[in-house]
């Protein structure tokens, strides 16, 4: 067993225990904490595949960022140490069932289809070609999803900061109600 | 770098990874973890983009590219996602999907 392989288990180990642990931990800061390590260790898998640049993305924006923002609204809209009542024993039955079916059918899928590996030579994705293919705007470039990509992120910001802002007609009015 | 590991190892690794997801999305009733659980779905399609990419088509770059505008799609989605949260508590003071049932207030 090489080294590769044995970072390989290890890296699998690690998302499938946490990521079950993210969505059966009865403690919801917990949850967020695993759903951490289970970005990071994708992250670990993009590295060991040689994509370093969306290795280092992931870990900023996800593990940095979306973790955190998920932590601060739990801790703006729930106790430290609320814990959730357990699932109800049919629901959960039921859902397993479903998932594990669906999962089943799947892998059997995956391992019935015979993928033809590429022989080509494995192109070098280093940041200047990165940088260069998504400004370039004819064949294999990525200007026009760059540019909606971005645009998307600013009315996803300003709806956040309308959506979130306090105060507004509905929320003077909800305040009416209470005096 | 992946010498050794076949590229069904990634599949089955994301296939699972995607279905614990669907898991969680149906078992939580907390906004907050559903969301969770849609992060873990969109993590494990990320993976699959990136291996085939690798594996089938290592002389071109869509896979990684799909994979930058995924995650950028889902940080969008999460900023919009806690404010909908955010407001959501304001007016019921519960992040719990059942209680939170009507659309008007």
């Amino acid at each position: 067993m090489t080294a590769n392989q044995i970072m390989f288990i290890l890296f699998s180990v690690v998302i499938i225990v946490f990521s079950i642990l993210t969505v059966t931990s009865s403690r919801i800061l917990r949850a967020a904490v695993y759903l951490l390590f289970v970005l990071v260790a994708t992250s670990g898998l993009y590295f060991m595949l040689n994509y370093q640049f969306l290795a280092a993305v992931q870990l900023t924006l996800y593990a940095g960022g979306i973790v955190v923002l998920i932590i601060f609204s739990i801790l703006l809209t729930s106790h430290i140490n609320q814990k959730f009542e357990p699932v109800g024993w049919k629901k959960s039955l039921f859902s397993a069932l479903a998932v594990a079916s669906g999962a089943i059918v799947t892998i059997v899928t995956i391992l019935d289809y015979s993928f033809a590996a590429s022989r080509s030579a494995a192109a070098e994705v280093n940041m200047n070609l990165i940088g260069k293919k998504l400004l370039w705007v004819k064949d294999d470039g990525y200007a026009l999803p760059f540019e909606v990509i971005s645009i998307l992120l600013i009315a996803a910001m300003v709806a956040a900061i309308v959506i979130a802002k306090k105060g507004g007609p509905s929320g003077s009015g909800s305040k009416t109600i209470k005096q | 770098m992946n010498a050794g590991i076949p590229l069904y190892f990634f599949l089955i690794l994301a296939a699972t990874m995607f279905f614990v997801g669907i898991y969680g999305f149906l078992t939580r009733r907390n906004l907050i973890t559903i969301l969770m659980s849609v992060e873990l779905i969109l993590n494990s399609v990320n993976i699959n983009f990136l291996a085939f990419n690798r594996y089938l088509f290592p002389h071109k770059l869509e896979g990684m590219f799909f994979g930058l505008f995924i995650i950028a799609v889902a940080a969008a989605e999460a900023a919009v996602a806690i404010a909908i949260i955010i407001n959501i508590y304001r007016r019921f003071t519960t992040i719990n999907v059942e209680d939170a049932n009507e659309m008007k207030y």
